[in-house]
């Protein structure tokens, strides 16, 4: 049942149109990521549904409800913002309180409510803490307690990690699901990082230029990206130019190497070029490798990234990257040498735009 | 030879005489004059320890000159404030358009420079007996100022109005980077938690502008405390204020006793200095908060 | 932002500014009244034809320079010098350069008064040089924080250590450094530092008036007592040139280099 519903949003400062023809049917409970460079509208949106902004046409409804008209503090939604914004002149349970306070509720209902949220965010211990003597992890965390103390319908989170270390970022993000999944509270969630949608999300909606590129479940967008953008925005991956040689039969050349598709190319003559995706860790050079295709190339070159080294090697005019996982007793290929990296087809997709 | 002169140089660290000029000019011409002024507060004529000068003070026309003066300061910084805050308000949250903010700005520095004789005399010039404001108000209202409202320039609220001149500068000048410092944030997570604009106001912004309200409050009146020349030159003798008084003293002894004129000096320097330093304080609170 | 907070912050700023320009405009009519019935420069002309003027004036320009040229002496090189060799000390020398805010000008003349007069270890009230010169570093206190302030800043655009580092290994002594490499650096700076000072010394009454010594500023609380028209074109005057320094700060300011600062 849809919860959260934009139809047909837009939005234009001026003469520049932000966010073009937006549509997203949200579930009850669901956690769902806007996912996109900056300036691609993903900010403006969850403003939109705040209140912040207005949008130039469309719908906005929550729970059937229209909010058009409706003013921020009439909307019942709660919003962590990038920089915590906390409030400075006042302390942890006065920053959590805050909510319940204008809504004019009593003051042992109050006590209750935060203490309850300090407990889910685990900082009790800090409630007498004011702002400025917390780190950035402990910050945000009252920044959520904050946006949940008023039970919120919608939980709407702008870029919240973006300000913290790496570390504290991975562990606040599981924080983050988990909250939201033992409240069941409808989540929307902003940013530019790929890996954080892909890890805490029940669905991805990928924007690009104020519209929805793609919007599925993490492994799909992942998989299946549905345009070259969502392709070279989530995960790293191989572009490759392939000629056609038999529509027909799938068949294309990768410089001159043959393959064939699973996937129908489609409306397609021979001599055609097509563009393929492959993701770098869908091959491998090992031998006895498994895959029903296989591609020679030159070793270009042969990066150690920790976990993984990744090695690129040309192919015809297509240089292609593949990782391998690290083992003390890996030997990574030499530049110059000529290696072959089987993959199975299906792994190769056609990226129509 | 060379490592020699270095250790030497080590052991006897000779940076320190670099500020040495500084260090003994400062010392000449600021801190022992005021050091003066201070001991001698507290010493008979004859040079032995007393309070006598300091209980002294309560005699005479002196504690109402104090009084006075510190009802000028506090009139002017409170009027000067709340009018500076409105307007640095105004172009901070661009009620009205942008680019009026900038010249504002250099404009409040100019003018919050401007005690001084020329200014009384562009207050006498436009409020006085003969005064444009004064005569446009007789001769196309009928109102006449001295006898409908009571106001006389050579007045404590002359003086008042008159130093509104540079304590209104100073209040934009100091409050607007305190406006700025306001971020938007805030509102919106005030906003969007329920709060209406008027509680944004009254339990986010007000507390947070706090220190520096009051930091500036307290500049604002150690600035019309320690103002001498605007006040000589507007009232001549006829307002009995702290400045005017001491001027007084130092030119001719009119108290009769050096040291009870020290003291006087002495209780100047105590509530300016009070002021200022509670200034401070506020003011690395307001920064705290802002960090 | 609604309508009524609209008109707010246009009546605040309209009330603000006629606040600034009534008295401003008020005394520019008024010095203009000496001729009954018309307007006229007759108060201008009669000021600048009094040799009492010419002389004050004089007087007030020469103090001014002299205070700037000693600000410069004694500021330049302790800025410096604390950027470069004593960072530690930068808070305590900041604190001694405010303290002319904190007490007023006239608990500082009544201390010199009694501290230097004749009959003190040095008598600098003794005599006319004497007195001028402890006017010139009287002004020099009061100029202190704004001179300070504005060429510390003007340090901070630019890499002290560097670039006495580089002036040292090329040979040059202390003079040559702090004459040839770090004032012109900051010479902006110096300068609206001097454009400051030179505003207040030319209108100051009160270390004058107490001195004892014939400057601008109690010559004109002196024929404001006794004249009518006079004392006001003699304010616009005053108004004018400090106005003309202001102004001439903007634009020095304007042309100092914006470089990133650096701590």
């Amino acid at each position: 049942m849809t919860f959260l519903s934009l139809s047909h949003i837009q939005k234009s400062f001026g003469q520049v149109q932000v966010v073009s023809d937006f549509n997203m049917e949200i579930e009850k409970g669901e956690f769902v990521s806007f996912l996109g460079p900056s300036g691609c509208g993903k900010t403006t949106v969850l403003r939109m549904i705040a209140g912040f902004e207005t949008p130039s046409g469309g719908t906005i409804t929550v729970a059937g409800k229209d909010q058009s008209g409706l003013k921020p503090n009439q909307r019942n939604i709660g919003m962590v913002f990038q920089a915590y914004a906390l409030f400075p002149n006042m302390n942890v349970f006065d920053n959590v309180a805050f909510g319940l306070k204008v809504a004019g509720r009593s003051k042992p209902e109050i006590e209750a409510r935060v203490k309850e949220m300090l407990g889910l965010i685990k900082l009790e211990h800090l409630a007498e803490r004011f702002p400025y003597q917390l780190s950035g992890g402990q910050q945000q965390r009252v920044a959520l307690a904050r946006a949940l103390a008023p039970k919120p319908q919608v939980l709407l989170l702008d870029e919240p990690l973006s300000a913290l270390d790496a570390k504290i970022r991975v562990s606040l993000r599981e924080e983050i699901r988990m909250i939201q999944q033992q409240l069941g509270i409808t989540t929307v969630f902003v940013t530019h990082d790929q890996e954080e949608a892909l890890s805490i999300s029940d669905r991805i909606v990928v924007m690009n230029a104020g519209a929805a590129d793609q919007i599925g479940a993490p492994a799909e967008i992942y998989n299946r990206p549905a345009t070259r953008f969502v392709a070279s925005f989530v995960g790293t991956l191989n572009l490759i130019e392939a000629k056609v040689i038999d529509p027909v039969a799938n068949r294309i050349s990768i410089g001159d190497q043959g393959v064939t598709l699973r996937e129908p190319l489609g409306p397609v003559k021979a001599g055609d070029t097509v563009s393929l995706a492959l993701r770098p860790e869908a091959g491998s050079i090992a031998e006895g490798a498994k895959g029903d295709t296989a591609l020679a190339g030159e070793v270009v070159s042969s990066n150690f990234l920790g976990s993984v080294v990744r090695t690129r090697m040309r192919v015809g005019a297509s240089v292609i990257s593949f990782d391998m996982f690290n083992s003390p007793g890996l030997r990574p290929p030499a530049v110059g040498e000529t290696v072959t990296l089987r993959f199975t087809a299906s792994d190769l997709l056609i990226i129509r735009d | 030879m060379n490592r020699a002169l270095h250790t030497l140089r080590q052991r006897l660290p000779l940076t320190w005489l670099g500020l040495m000029p500084f260090v003994i000019f400062v010392l000449m011409f600021l801190v022992l004059p005021t050091m003066h002024i201070v001991i001698g507060a507290f010493q008979t004529r004859d040079g032995t320890f007393t309070l006598q000068n300091i209980i002294d003070l309560n005699t005479g026309t002196i504690p109402s000159s104090y009084w006075i003066s510190v009802k000028i300061s506090v009139a002017s910084a409170a009027l000067g404030s709340l009018i500076g805050f409105a307007m640095a308000a105004a172009v901070v949250f661009e009620a009205v358009p942008r680019w009026i903010k900038s010249p504002l700005l250099t404009f409040s520095g100019v003018a919050s420079n401007f005690a001084g004789v020329p200014l009384a005399f562009a207050f006498l010039a436009t409020f006085g007996p003969v005064g444009l404001v004064t005569l446009f108000l007789r001769n196309n209202f009928g109102i006449v100022l001295q006898r409908d409202f009571g106001f006389n320039i050579l007045s404590f609220w002359g003086l008042t109005v008159t130093y509104l001149f540079f304590q209104i500068p100073l209040m934009i000048l100091i409050i607007a980077p305190a406006l700025e410092g306001l971020r938007r944030e805030w509102r919106e997570a005030a906003s969007i938690l329920g709060a209406t604009g008027l509680q944004y106001w009254r339990m986010v912004a007000l507390p947070i502008l706090f220190p520096s309200l009051l930091g500036t409050f307290a500049l604002l009146f150690a600035n019309a405390f320690g103002a001498v020349a605007t006040a000589i030159a507007l009232t001549g003798s006829s307002l009995n204020i702290v400045p005017i008084q001491l001027f007084a003293q130092i030119r001719g002894d009119v108290l009769g006793n050096p040291n009870l004129g020290y003291a006087m000096a002495f209780g100047m320097i105590v509530i300016t200095a009070v002021a200022n330093v509670l200034y401070i304080w506020l003011r690395m609170r307001a920064e705290r908060w802002l960090k | 932002m609604s309508v009524w907070a609209r008109i707010a912050g246009w009546a605040a700023l309209i009330f603000g500014l006629l606040y600034f320009f009534v008295p401003l405009g008020g005394l520019f009519e008024f010095s203009l009244r000496a001729r009954r019935g018309v307007y006229s420069f007759d108060a201008y002309a009669r000021v600048l034809a009094d040799p009492q003027f010419q002389a004050t004036f004089t007087y007030s320009v020469v103090m001014a320079l002299v205070t700037i040229a000693i600000g410069i002496l004694i500021v330049v090189p302790t800025a410096f010098w604390v950027r470069l060799k004593m960072p530690w000390a930068r808070p305590y020398v900041e604190f001694l350069t405010l303290l002319p805010l904190v007490i007023p000008a006239i608990v500082i003349v009544f201390g010199y008064i009694r501290l230097y007069n004749t009959s003190s270890w040095l008598p600098l009230t003794g005599s006319t040089l004497g007195t001028n010169i402890l006017l010139a570093f009287g002004y020099t206190i009061l100029a202190l924080p704004y001179m300070y302030r504005a060429v510390d800043t003007g340090l901070r655009t630019i890499d002290v250590a560097t670039l006495t580092e580089a002036a040292q290994s090329l040979g040059a002594g202390w003079a040559t450094i702090l004459g040839r490499i770090i004032l012109p650096n900051v010479i902006a700076a110096v300068l609206s530092g001097a454009f400051l000072t030179f505003a207040i010394v030319i209108g100051e009454f009160t270390l004058a008036a107490l001195l004892d010594r014939p400057a601008f500023g109690p010559y004109l609380q002196r024929i404001g007592a006794n004249k009518a028209y006079e004392p006001f074109a003699l304010s616009v005057i005053a108004f004018a040139i400090t106005w003309g320094c202001l102004a001439l700060i903007q634009l020095v300011s304007r042309f100092q280099k914006t470089a990133p600062a650096k701590a």
